[in-house]
């Protein structure tokens, strides 16, 4: 479930990095208010204990196929929201720098998916309830499933959206949904027992310990306002802020209309995106921030139009491919992948000539 | 059990490049970082049909892969690994945009062969960048960077205990798994309730160790607040390479260095 | 904290589930002191060591070194002047590097930078580290990452140290070295260990604990012959001495240290 940079346009990255960050230094500056310093080396070996976790694999019975735990649910049961989502995040960096699991600017979108959803949402407002004070077997089983299940289809859903609003993909929403969230709903299910297994493990040999994360979330109402309110103002700036981004880069608004265009065959979005695109062209040409992929080059209409899209010049460029696609370009780029590779060459060469020396 | 082993030797590995002293490590981490995430963003920015105008970014992983004397045969084993996701989604672009965008000769090729190539460089591009960048700074220096680029402390120190403790719990995981393994029969006692137990007490002793390292900590005076000394000094060469591959990248984005090259290769026809 | 005489007085300690793991400890170890606590599993040694460095704070009954009392507002003083070193090197050795470790107690005594490195650089020569400094901990062997912790310890300068098991899962030639390291140091040691050719080498003054309470407490020489005091206590004679004719006739000058 981890995303991979390919997939994702500059401005999803970067909205969604704005959201993880917020949520980092929210979770950051709680944990300085907390006075028990013994919280610094928990989360540690503790994000340390789910990542080696993750590479166990178990068999999951009838189906000869091995499934291993996720842990954002089960780090916000022992730790409380807060350090959760650090945890989740630090143990999502780790993976994205040592195994390229995840890209870099797609880290943020990892984080939400797999932080945000099962620590401050499924967490808060499923388990919490649905634990209550004084569990029972019985209510960690449910507690801890229904929440698991809820905090991977969200976080599948939160795959979905990021994938299609960068357009990079073809799938469209309908179809790419009904792809992941029923394997996303088979993968809650383990992850809502193996949880389940472990919590009930711990409560019966050492109780105390749900009883140090009991005492992280006292003082706090169920799905309180407070935190509802927080997760509101992040998304608005996700929101602005993939907004701006988007608006310099011009990347973003055109995939997901372009998908719905060509899956909907709707014209009408195409032409009131021309007035918008015509502003945003001659705005990119004064300021030439970010040159957008066609404005700066292509002036002659390029060969091949996608069909049923061509009516206004400036609209037929904009779904035209750009210089890339033509044969020339291609010869280009294979120029200077070999450019690259000798200057890489040669610079490796030099190097280890003057270590050597 | 092999998958936690190669997976805790990937790391190790990785680690030991990372500890080497080449060019690319005197770099301050805070440039590197820096370009690298300017060099994922522009590489994203470029829409889905394109394929040729990346080919000239190329440039900056192959730089960070000699400086750094990185491996390339672990670079190409590490994307093999990964590539499936990208490759899995990637893959119905061809399946779904079946219009014909290019011809090469009499050849036609669809928009979405295009779009699922320029995807998969988009890949390589970005993971070799990540994975040179990590290869050539090391974890330590990662966080330091982060931090001095107001990254709250609490989260990189985070990162770091992780990863001090991964190769502990790892060698325990791994320990446990094979004590199960070997007591297991024809696959009973691999299932769920085993591995519930085997979590649990892998996690029992993860809280008890984790009370021991906090009275160590505190044994050392440790209030709350973890400092380092001295981050590395933002030198004028660091501000002068990160300022020049910014501006390289801002260049390769605005003048396409492939359609250039190959009009001219191609004697300007089409 | 003058002449640094750690004192327990009548020290009693239960753990959460009412266990009783020190039941009244007296003793008196003067400044310069080699004493070395050994005793059974579970006869509380490591629990006695965690209230000499200031890890739990008594139930009843005072710690003291020299004029201070242990308490609450005095655990900051207490951890300044004990130097702990505990029985697994992996708990101590959380940093990213071997230097980031050592320098990690004299960061947090707010020392100028540059007394930070010179204490972390004289602390890694004593113990023999110094070609380490920049490796994580994870690719250190055992004698190293022991040498390590004892490192981290020295270089706050306490002027007591304690340690817990130092000699444990040691191989022969770096089990060697940590005693002739330890043999230099002109600390008060407390040494809470199993292995009693170890405290017969190194130290002066043994305190058997048993069940929570002192069983003995005199010269390690005449201690560890004992078979009649050390049987009940679940422990038996040093190697060294097993076997020997001259010991099982009497018991001999010893070879205790300073």
């Amino acid at each position: 479930m981890h995303m991979a940079d390919a997939l994702i346009s500059p401005a999803v990255g970067g909205a969604m990095w704005a959201v993880s960050g917020g949520l980092i230094g929210y979770g950051a500056r709680k944990m300085r208010h907390c006075l028990d310093s013994s919280r610094v080396p928990l989360m540690g070996v503790m994000g340390a204990f789910v990542f080696a976790a993750q590479m166990v694999n178990f068999s999951i019975p009838g189906t000869g196929s091995s499934g291993h735990l996720g842990g954002g649910l089960l780090l916000a049961i022992l730790l409380g929201p807060e350090a959760a989502l650090i945890t989740v995040a630090s143990i999502l960096t780790v993976q994205a720098m040592f195994f390229a699991d995840g890209g870099l600017l797609a880290l943020g979108c990892n984080i939400v998916n797999m932080g945000l959803m099962p620590c401050f949402i499924a967490y808060p407002l499923l388990y919490l309830p649905l634990a209550g004070k004084k569990p029972t077997r019985g209510r960690i089983a449910l507690a801890a499933t229904a929440a698991a299940v809820a905090g991977l289809q969200l976080g599948a859903l939160g795959v979905v959206i990021e994938t299609t609003m960068s357009g990079i993909s073809e799938l469209p929403i309908g179809k790419f949904m009904l792809l992941m969230q029923p394997i996303h709903l088979a993968i809650g299910l383990v992850e809502g027992l193996v949880t389940t297994a472990v919590v009930t493990f711990i409560w019966r040999a050492r109780p105390e310990v749900l009883d140090l994360a009991d005492s992280a979330a006292a003082g706090r109402p169920l799905a309180s306002t407070r935190l509802r309110g927080v997760v509101i103002s992040l998304l608005l700036a996700a929101g602005v802020t993939g907004g701006l981004v988007s608006w310099f880069a011009s990347a973003d608004p055109d995939g997901l209309e372009w998908s719905v265009a060509r899956t909907a065959g709707k014209e009408e979005l195409a032409a009131s995106s021309d007035g918008l695109h015509g502003a945003l062209r001659s705005v990119q040409e004064r300021t030439a921030l970010l040159p957008g992929y066609d404005f700066a080059k292509k002036q002659e209409p390029s060969p091949q139009q996608p069909a049923g899209s061509g009516d206004s010049s400036g609209k037929g460029q904009w779904f035209a491919p750009s210089a890339g696609t033509t044969v020339s370009g291609l010869v280009g780029g294979a120029i200077t992948l070999l450019l690259a590779f000798l200057a890489g060459w040669a610079l490796r060469r030099r190097a280890t000539s003057v270590a050597a020396a | 059990m092999a998958d936690i082993h190669s997976k805790a030797a990937d790391i190790g590995w990785l680690d030991r490049l990372a500890s080497r002293d080449t060019p690319l490590h005197r770099v301050d981490p805070r440039a590197k970082l820096l370009a690298t995430l300017a060099f994922i963003a522009v590489t994203l920015s470029y829409d889905k049909y394109s394929l040729a105008p990346l080919m000239p970014l190329a440039i900056y992983p192959a730089v960070l892969i000699a400086l750094g004397d990185v491996p390339l045969r672990f670079i190409a084993r590490k994307l093999l690994i990964v590539s499936p996701l990208a490759v899995f989604v990637g893959l119905f672009n061809p399946l779904l945009d079946r219009q014909t965008i290019l011809t090469i000769g009499s050849l036609g090729i669809s928009g979405g062969w295009v779009s699922f190539a320029s995807i998969l460089v988009k890949f390589v591009l970005t993971v070799s960048a990540t994975l040179a960048l990590v290869a050539g700074t090391g974890i330590h220096n990662v966080c330091r960077g982060l931090e001095r680029l107001g990254v709250p402390p609490a989260f990189t120190v985070q990162v770091l205990m992780l990863y001090r403790y991964l190769f502990v719990l790892v060698a325990e995981g791994s320990r446990m798994n094979r004590a199960r393994a070997l007591r297991s029969v024809a696959g009973r006692g691999m299932g769920l309730r085993a591995h519930g137990a085997m979590l649990g007490s892998l996690l029992l002793r993860t809280l008890d160790r984790a009370q021991r390292v906090h009275a160590a900590m505190c044994c050392r005076g440790f209030d709350g607040h973890v400092r380092t000394i001295d981050p590395p000094r933002f030198g004028v060469k660091d501000a002068a390479l990160l300022a020049g591959w910014l501006g390289s990248l801002a260049l390769l984005r605005v003048f396409d260095l492939a359609a250039m090259l190959g009009a001219i290769a191609t004697g300007g026809g089409r | 904290m003058s002449h640094h005489i750690v004192e327990a007085a009548d020290l009693r300690y239960s753990y959460s589930d009412g266990t009783e793991a020190l039941c009244g400890l007296s003793f008196r170890i003067t400044h310069g002191e080699s004493a070395a606590i050994v005793g059974a599993n579970g006869a509380g040694k490591s629990t006695l060591l965690q209230h000499l460095s200031g890890c739990l704070l008594p139930a009843s009954g005072t710690v003291r070194i020299g004029d201070t009392v242990l308490t609450r507002r005095t655990l900051a003083i207490f951890r300044r002047t004990v130097g702990m070193v505990f029985q697994d090197p992996d708990d101590q050795l959380f940093m990213p590097t071997v230097f980031a470790d050592v320098a990690f107690g004299p960061i947090n005594l707010h020392l100028p930078p540059d007394q930070v490195r010179s204490r972390v650089e004289r602390a890694l020569e004593t113990v023999g580290m110094s070609h380490v400094a920049q490796r994580p901990p994870y690719r250190l062997s055992g004698g190293e990452k022991r040498a390590v912790a004892i490192a981290t310890v020295l270089a706050m300068d306490p002027d007591i140290l304690v340690m817990d098991e130092p000699s444990s899962n040691l191989d022969p030639r770096a089990r060697r070295r940590l005693i002739d390291l330890l043999r230099t140091f002109t600390h008060t040691k407390i040494i809470a260990t199993h292995d009693l050719d170890m405290a017969l080498e190194l130290c002066g003054r043994t305190i058997i604990l048993s069940q929570g309470r002192i069983a003995a407490d005199g010269p390690t020489a005449s201690l560890l012959c004992d078979e009649s005091i050390l049987g009940p206590c679940g422990l038996e004679k040093p190697l060294s001495l097993q076997g020997c004719p001259i010991c099982s006739a009497g018991c001999p000058a010893g070879r205790a240290g300073a």
